[in-house]
């Protein structure tokens, strides 16, 4: 752990820096890969709908004490009391059987929930019936696509307002989408079955990208609004260094987020089986681990993009870089070892307006102060006593 | 123990926090003893987990592609009305966003039950055959249903035309009289059959129900069942309506009025609400067109229905004002909504219902006719039994997953933080109170239920909480990285950390709010308690974790950097030496003011 700490304190001073913003090339390939792979995953296997979203009956029997041919005993109870219905049988859980059918009448349901709980040889009260009509998934679609055009709007709003500039807005849109189109590629991927709990699941991804964002820009705000102010760095220096100084903040958190939700993800795996716990955590998981990347590798180097054609971000590099080319000629003067410094054509800006001299080096390669180097101040001269 | 001074803002901050706590427990703790309904000290649990079934019905209103506001919340009050009238206890209904209407049963409604919820429901004129007062209005007939007899002199519900016949009178006696036929029924049916003059009145639609009834008023259609049945019937347990509005069009029925003052045998339907164009509440207008200071509900039927009225009052006319058979029902759902006498024929399909109404009432009574003229039926989206088994077994299971993945922050946070690791547990532990408290109370107050989404919400809002400890630390830190002792570095470093907290849990707040008025069922609930969340986040960061933290920095252990108080300058790489800065690359930041020899330089 100390040496986590002393890696936090080495990225805060500068001292060791990854260069995120410089080699956004290679990040925005491997995001390109991975929404390449999402699309092929959403296009090629296609979404696995669940059965809010096509509509059907289902019934889970649990607390089976007798497991045997679960298929065939669940198949042959349901066929009796509601023929045609193509079943489809799934164990869940230890102890669980779900049975999902074609959509069946309220009677009917009643029968087969009977049926069943002889069948499996459980109290009716250990199995439960749904009937999802084919227009619910539609509708909780629907409404969260609403939601999400109306949350992007507003969002864009308040950050264009906080930040001052819409790029902020864009480059964390971007990075949002990013990690939507990232987790719903995955969701094709591994077959996961979409269901109204896991489209909670992507909103909130949508919050938690944000939010890290947010936290991430906040930082780039400040470190590039003291770039602006001190000339010292240009704009993508600055970004970079903020981006490595809140590096910890971001893996500590996104940590700390996960966690809990990994342990849902185990517990539900081992424990409870598919449902609104196991699908929201596998979104979840998936979608905060992306959005962490998404905020630090994405989002950063293009805000650096978006902005460096912008007035004050140009000024800011054309100060930065005349600066060090000044810096670097008043070396290559003192290497020259010409005394004064003061003939430096560039010497233009407020800080040198003084007319302060660059720092000179002795022999050794050690700066000098001064005073050393001009020698003894000259001391007022006065007559002598004799002669005045 | 005196306070030191720069002690006494986080300490007054903390007692606000402590007071707060207080009143949540003092609140839900008083709700559990005196308020009504009580409260109980958990929070109630959704049908997920508590058990029952869940439904999801969307209304259909024929003829329109869209239901109204309107006729959503029409539908929603047939739906409660059902609800209540099957005797189900604790079922709720409420809206979903935008149409759809959500019934949650608890324990497993049959499927009779089921069925009745979503049988679709019109508006239905029927005659009055016979009327009863019932319960304690019966020796009081205050209420607007006018019994029939001629003596008494209310005022009372009373149809008059409006254009058809402007001279026509406005003030009816609804002739009343609960003294003289107020008797048991069977008395009352027998003076009705003497007065049985119904055979004048020609060409009015036969039902073929009764032995031949020769119009709809014809009382030859009680049948003794019916009799019966009326004599059982019993207003105040209103349990009646559902098999009434069930029951087939041409046929009599008994009903009871929406408050449950009269009891009346229905003749069979002759108009349905499909002919309502319009009803409006206002001032009765006088003959000179001056108002009369009378509220009443106009009526503005379609041309066939208008037809169809005038024959209608004019057969009902022929009755004496005042007797049962001179009234007609207006029926919604089963139950008589309004129950007026007959002043005068009505033609031309204009029609003003007066009688005892104030303003609201009228308004009442005209929105119930106008948005339950269209048929209202119901699609039933979903329909979920869950049993209470599986519910709790996931709960069971989602508070594990919560407890672990908490246990696995704090032994994150104290490696990460030492002592001030400690801090992070705390804050999260004062949030799991509040949260708890919070949803209680909410269960109480606002029947808020804790579903499995919520518990979930929950679960993930615990890495979002610890985020604001996370990003408040880290700010500090860098404070102390930046030379600042811990003192001023709380200080400046919360400046930073608090803007970010807010803009980032501002955003939260949108998401929650966004989520929570545009969407259904399970993801409102997500939303809610995000949203719910949030807020507890802020409470705690500004009202314990800050306070602490600054009281905390006045300690020797924290103040001087303690090497297990995460809070070591030395480990933060704040060693004086690199602050004043030997090698310029190294300290950017920091090097904001041009070193000394700079300006030694420059001035000599």
């Amino acid at each position: 752990m100390a040496r986590f700490a002393t890696l936090g304190n080495d990225l805060y001073t500068g001292k060791r820096s990854f260069d995120i913003v410089g080699r956004r090339r290679l990040w925005y390939v491997v995001s390109a890969v991975l929404i390449v792979l999402s699309l092929v995953g959403l296009l090629g296997r296609g979404l696995n709908f669940g059965i809010e979203f096509r509509g059907g009956s289902e019934l889970r029997v649990s607390s089976v004490q007798d497991l045997g041919d679960y298929e065939d005993t669940a198949t042959a109870a349901v066929e009796q009391a509601a023929p045609d219905t193509e079943p489809t049988v799934t164990l869940i859980g230890d102890d669980t059987v779900r049975v999902q059918t074609g959509q069946l009448r309220n009677a009917q349901s009643e029968q087969v929930r009977a049926d069943l709980a002889e069948a499996f040889d459980v109290g009716t009260e250990e199995v439960t019936s749904s009937f999802v009509g084919p227009s619910w998934g539609d509708t909780v679609t629907t409404k969260a696509i609403q939601a999400l055009v109306v949350f992007l709007l507003l969002v864009s709003l308040v950050l264009a307002l906080y930040f001052r500039t819409w790029k902020m807005s864009a480059a964390a849109l971007v990075a949002l989408l990013h990690d939507v189109v990232f987790t719903v590629g995955t969701y094709a991927l591994l077959g996961i079955e979409v269901s109204p709990a896991s489209m909670i699941g992507f909103l909130t991804i949508l919050g938690y990208s944000i939010y890290d964002t947010i936290v991430v820009f906040d930082k780039v705000r400040e470190s590039t609004e003291q770039a602006m102010d001190t000339s010292r760095m240009t704009y993508a220096e600055a970004a970079n260094l903020a981006v490595n100084q809140t590096l910890v903040r971001s893996i500590n958190t996104s940590v700390v987020a996960l966690l809990p939700v990994a342990t849902i993800v185990v517990v539900g795996v081992v424990f409870i089986g598919p449902g609104t716990l196991l699908d929201l955590a596998v979104a979840l998981f998936i979608g905060i681990a992306v959005g962490t990347f998404s905020s630090i590798f994405i989002a950063t180097p293009l805000l650096v993009q978006l902005r460096q054609h912008d007035d004050e971000v140009v000024t800011l590099d054309g100060k930065v870089n005349r600066r060090v080319q000044r810096d670097a000629a008043k070396a290559d003067a003192v290497a020259g070892n010409t005394g004064l410094g003061e003939g430096d054509p560039a010497a233009s800006s407020p800080g040198s307006a003084s007319g302060r001299p660059a720092p000179r080096e002795a022999v050794t390669g050690r700066e000098v102060h001064p005073w050393a180097q001009r020698g003894p101040r000259n001391q007022p001269k006065r007559p002598p006593r004799s002669r005045r | 123990m005196a306070l030191k001074p720069r002690n006494r803002k986080p300490a007054r901050t903390l007692g606000a926090l402590v007071a707060l706590i207080v009143l949540l427990f003092g609140g839900l703790v008083a709700a559990t003893q005196w308020a009504d309904p009580r409260a109980q000290l958990t929070p109630l649990l959704g049908l997920d987990l508590a058990g029952g079934r869940q439904i999801v019905i969307e209304p259909v209103v024929s003829g329109s592609s869209e239901a109204s506001e309107e006729q959503v919340q029409q539908a929603i009050d047939i739906i409660r009305r059902r609800i209540d009238g099957s005797g189900t206890a604790e079922a709720e209904v409420s809206r979903l966003g935008g149409d759809n209407i959500a019934v949650a049963i608890p324990g497993n409604p049959s499927a009779a039950q089921l069925e009745a919820l979503s049988r679709s429901s019109q508006l239905q004129f029927r005659p009055v055959l016979v009327a009863q007062p019932v319960g304690a209005d019966a020796e009081q007939p205050t209420e607007q249903p006018v019994l029939p007899l001629p003596d008494s002199f209310q005022p009372e519900p009373s149809v008059e035309g409006q254009e058809g016949s402007p001279d026509a009178p406005t003030t009816e006696e609804g002739p009343d009289d609960a003294e003289t036929s107020n008797g048991p029924f069977p008395e009352g049916l027998r003076a009705q059959d003497d007065a049985d003059r119904t055979e004048d009145v020609p060409g009015l639609p036969e039902d073929g129900v009764a032995p031949e009834p020769s119009d709809a008023s014809d009382l030859a259609q009680i049948t003794p069942e019916l009799e019966e049945e009326f004599l059982a019937l019993n207003c105040a347990e209103n349990t009646e309506g559902e098999r009434v509005a069930a029951a087939a069009e041409d046929e009599p029925v008994v009903a009871c009025a929406t408050d449950a003052s009269e009891k009346y045998i229905l003749g069979p339907v002759e108009l349905t609400g499909a002919a309502v164009q319009d009803a409006t509440a206002g001032l009765e207008q006088g003959q000179g067109g001056s108002t009369t200071g009378r509220v009443q509900v106009a009526l503005d039927l379609d041309s066939q229905g208008g037809d169809k009225f005038a024959e209608i009052t004019a057969r009902l006319f022929q009755y004496p004002q005042g007797q049962a058979q001179n009234r007609f029902a207006i029926v919604l759902d089963g139950s008589a909504i309004t129950a007026p006498g007959i002043n005068e024929p009505i033609s031309g399909g204009q029609a003003s219902i007066t009688g005892d109404f104030t303003m609201e009432t009228a308004e009442i009574l005209a929105n119930q006719i106008k948005f339950g003229a269209l048929p209202i039926s119901f699609d039933t989206l979903t329909s979920e039994q869950i049993s209470p088994t599986l519910g709790g077994e996931q709960l069971r299971m989602g508070i594990i997953a919560g407890v672990v993945g908490l246990m696995l922050v704090f032994g994150y946070s104290l490696a990460q933080y030492r002592a001030l690791g400690l801090v992070t547990i705390g804050s999260l532990a004062v949030a799991a109170v509040l949260a708890y408290l919070a949803v209680s109370l909410l269960g109480w107050a606002a029947n808020f239920r804790l579903t499995m989404a919520g518990v979930t919400g929950l679960i993930v809002a615990i890495g979002i909480t610890a985020d604001s400890f996370i990003v408040y630390f880290e700010r500090i830190r860098d404070e102390v990285r930046a030379g600042r002792p811990l003192r001023y570095a709380v200080d400046t470093g919360w400046a930073r950390a608090r803007r970010t907290i807010l803009i980032s849990d501002a955003v939260n707040l949108i998401a929650a709010g966004v989520l929570f008025w545009l969407s259904e069922s399970s993801v409102k609930a997500f939303a809610f308690t995000l949203g719910l969340i949030t807020v507890i986040d802020l409470i705690v960061i500004f009202m314990f974790t800050h306070p602490v933290v600054s009281m905390l920095a006045n300690t020797r252990f924290f103040g001087e950097g303690h090497r297990w108080s995460g809070m070591d300058p030395e480990r933060l790489g704040a060693k004086r030496s690199t602050y004043l800065g030997r090698g310029r690359v190294n300290l950017p930041p920091v090097k904001t003011k041009p070193s000394r020899a700079e300006i030694e330089g420059g001035v000599v």
